[in-house]
C-alpha cells in the first residue's frame, strides 16, 4: 500500500485525519465499519494505543487490518506498556504489515486508566522512541546492531500548543524534530491566535502541524473532559457556548467546523477527534473542501 | 532515610496464626524517625497484640536493624525471650526484617511496608527525591531528579499531561520539568535541555546489588 500521507504532506496538501480506538474485545466489525465510513473523507486514521491507559486491542493489529482494507493508518504507539524490546519488535511487525505512519507518544500514566494496579514501563520516552524509530529507518536497532531490512516509517509526535507554561515544552518539541518527527498532531486547540503563535514558534523545526480539533457534544462532556483527561483544557467560553445552545451537539459541530476552517490559513492540517460521533467527520471534511 | 509504614493489625494477625507467643523487634534508626518501629510503636504493638489474645515474650529496639551482625548479637542477648516466642515480629524496613531472618530460624513476621528512600522535610514529613537508579543524571537536570519526581521518569521534558505547570498524575504536584526549567533558567543554562538525553541503562537496576569496598 502506498504511503500517501507523507507524499501529501510533502505536496503541502491540507491534511485531514481522524482517530479510532480499537475494540475492547476481539470483535472488529464495528471498528472496521466506522473506519470504512470515515476513510473516504480523511487522509489517514489514527489508531490509538490503550488510550487514556484503558485496555483495548493492540493498535498493531487494528492498524494492520486497516491496511488490508486499503485504509491508511497512523499507528499510535506509547512507551507506557512496552520496554525497548517490545517497542522495536512491534514496530518491525508494523513495518512488515505495511504500516507506514507512526505517532510516537510517551502515553498517559497508568493511573489515568482502568488498570491502575499495573506496572507502567516508560523505559523510553517519546523523544527516545522517535530516535529509535529513526534508527530502524536507517537499518539499525537501538544498540546500533544492523537489521535484516530497514523500516520506512513516517513519524509524528504530539504537541500541546495551548499548554501552560508553553516555554517549558519548547526544548522537547525541538528534540522531537531533531530525532526525526516530521509532523505534530496536536492536543485539542481552541484558540486560533495561540495556534498561530505555536506554528510560528515551531516553523524553524520544519515540522508540519496538524491541529487537534475536538468535537464536543455538550457542556457536560466538556466539563467531564476538563476534570478527567490529562492535558486537555476546554476554555470557559466554549463550555458556555455549548451550555447556552438549544442544540448543544449541533453547536459542538459548529464550533469544531469553524475552527477547522480557520486552521486552513494557520497550519498544515486538522486531526478530528469526534469522540465517538464519527458521522460528524464527513460534515467537517466537506466544509474544508 | 528509609521510609516505612506500619501494616494494619488485620494484616499482621493472619501471619501470626498457629502460635500465640510473639517477640517484637523495633529499630532505633529510620523506623523510629518515621514512627514505624520506635519505642512508642513497639509498645503500642505489644498492647494491640495482647488485646488480640497474644502473649508478648519480650521486645527490643535494635540500634540499626539493617546491621546484620549487630542484629544477631542483640537477639542472642535476649536468647530466652526469643526462644520462647513462636514468631519474631519486626517493625523496621525490609532490610532490617531480613537481618532478623538471617539471625534466627524463628518464623519472621513483617509488621511494616517499606516505601522509599526519603528526604525529611520536617518532623513526620518525608519526600522521595532519589529512587536509587544507579545512573545519576542530576548533573544534566539542575540537581533535580526527573527519574524520581516525575511519575513517568521523563528524561527529555514534560509529558503532554502537564496542566498549568502541574502533574497529570497528581495535580497538587508541580511538574518536575517546570522546576528543572526554572532552575536552569535562573542559572543561565537552559540550553542544557536542547540535547536529547541518552536512554537509561537499567542494567544498573539489576538486583540484588552488593558492594564491597576495597581495603
Amino acid at each position: 500500500m502506498p504511503a500517501m500521507l507523507s507524499r501529501k504532506m510533502g505536496n503541502n496538501s491540507f491534511i485531514v485525519t481522524a482517530e479510532l480506538a480499537p475494540p475492547r474485545g476481539s470483535d472488529m466489525s464495528a471498528f472496521l465499519r466506522m473506519a470504512a465510513f470515515v476513510a473516504p473523507h480523511v487522509d489517514a486514521i489514527n489508531v490509538t494505543d490503550n488510550q487514556g491507559a484503558n485496555m483495548r486491542m493492540t493498535p498493531l493489529t487494528a492498524a494492520a487490518l486497516l491496511v488490508r482494507e486499503g485504509i491508511e493508518p497512523i499507528m499510535q504507539i506509547t512507551c507506557r506498556d512496552r520496554n525497548r524490546l517490545a517497542l522495536q519488535s512491534d514496530l518491525l511487525g508494523a513495518a512488515a504489515m505495511g504500516i507506514h505512519n507512526i505517532l510516537a507518544l510517551t502515553g498517559d500514566h497508568i493511573t489515568c486508566g482502568d488498570h491502575r494496579q499495573g506496572r507502567a514501563v516508560f523505559d523510553l520516552d517519546s523523544v527516545l522512541l522517535i530516535q529509535t524509530i529513526q534508527g530502524l529507518n536507517e537499518g539499525r536497532d537501538i544498540n546500533g546492531k544492523p537489521l535484516d531490512g530497514s523500516t520506512m516509517f513516517f513519524v509524528g509526535a504530539a504537541a500541546a500548543p495551548e499548554v501552560e507554561p508553553f516555554i517549558v515544552t519548547r526544548p522537547k518539541l525541538a528534540k522531537k524534530a531533531i530525532a526525526g518527527a516530521r509532523f505534530f498532531q496536536t492536543q485539542a486547540v481552541f484558540d486560533p491566535q495561540r495556534l498561530t503563535t505555536f506554528c510560528a514558534t515551531v516553523e524553524p523545526l520544519g515540522v508540519k502541524v496538524i491541529a487537534g480539533i475536538l468535537v464536543l457534544r455538550s457542556a457536560k462532556m466538556a466539563e467531564y473532559i476538563n476534570r478527567n483527561i490529562p492535558g486537555l483544557k476546554i476554555p470557559a467560553a466554549v463550555v458556555e457556548r455549548l451550555a447556552n445552545s438549544p442544540d448543544p451537539a449541533a453547536e459542538g459541530l459548529r464550533i469544531a467546523t469553524e475552527l477547522a476552517v480557520r486552521c486552513r490559513d494557520i497550519c498544515h492540517g486538522v486531526h478530528l477527534m469526534a469522540m465517538g460521533r464519527d458521522e460528524v467527520v464527513p460534515a467537517i471534511a466537506a466544509a474544508l473542501k | 532515610m528509609i521510609v516505612s509504614t506500619r501494616k494494619p493489625l488485620d494484616q499482621i494477625l493472619p501471619a501470626l496464626e498457629g502460635g500465640s507467643r510473639v517477640f517484637i523487634i523495633g529499630c532505633a534508626k529510620c523506623a523510629t524517625v518515621c514512627k514505624t518501629g520506635g519505642e512508642e510503636e513497639v509498645f503500642r504493638m505489644q498492647e494491640e497484640l495482647t488485646a488480640a489474645g497474644k502473649e508478648v515474650t519480650g521486645t527490643i529496639i535494635i540500634d540499626e536493624t539493617c546491621h546484620m551482625l549487630r542484629t544477631g548479637r542483640d537477639l542472642r542477648s535476649r536468647k530466652e525471650q526469643v526462644d520462647e516466642a513462636d514468631f519474631l515480629l519486626v517493625l523496621s524496613c525490609g532490610a532490617g526484617i531480613q537481618s532478623v531472618a538471617e539471625a534466627s530460624d524463628k518464623k519472621i513476621v513483617a509488621g511494616s511496608d517499606t516505601k522509599f528512600l526519603g528526604n525529611i522535610r520536617r518532623f513526620g514529613q518525608f519526600e522521595q527525591r532519589c529512587s536509587l537508579c544507579g545512573d545519576c543524571r542530576l548533573n544534566d537536570t539542575g540537581g533535580v531528579c526527573p527519574v524520581t519526581v516525575c511519575p513517568k521518569g521523563m528524561l527529555n521534558g514534560p509529558c503532554g499531561g502537564m496542566e498549568d505547570g502541574n502533574c497529570e498524575v497528581d495535580s497538587n504536584n508541580r511538574c518536575v520539568w517546570v522546576t528543572i526549567y526554572e532552575r536552569l533558567e535562573r542559572q543561565g543554562r537552559v540550553e542544557n535541555l536542547d540535547r536529547a538525553t541518552p536512554t537509561r541503562d537499567f542494567s544498573h537496576k539489576r538486583h540484588p546489588h552488593n558492594l564491597k569496598l576495597e581495603k
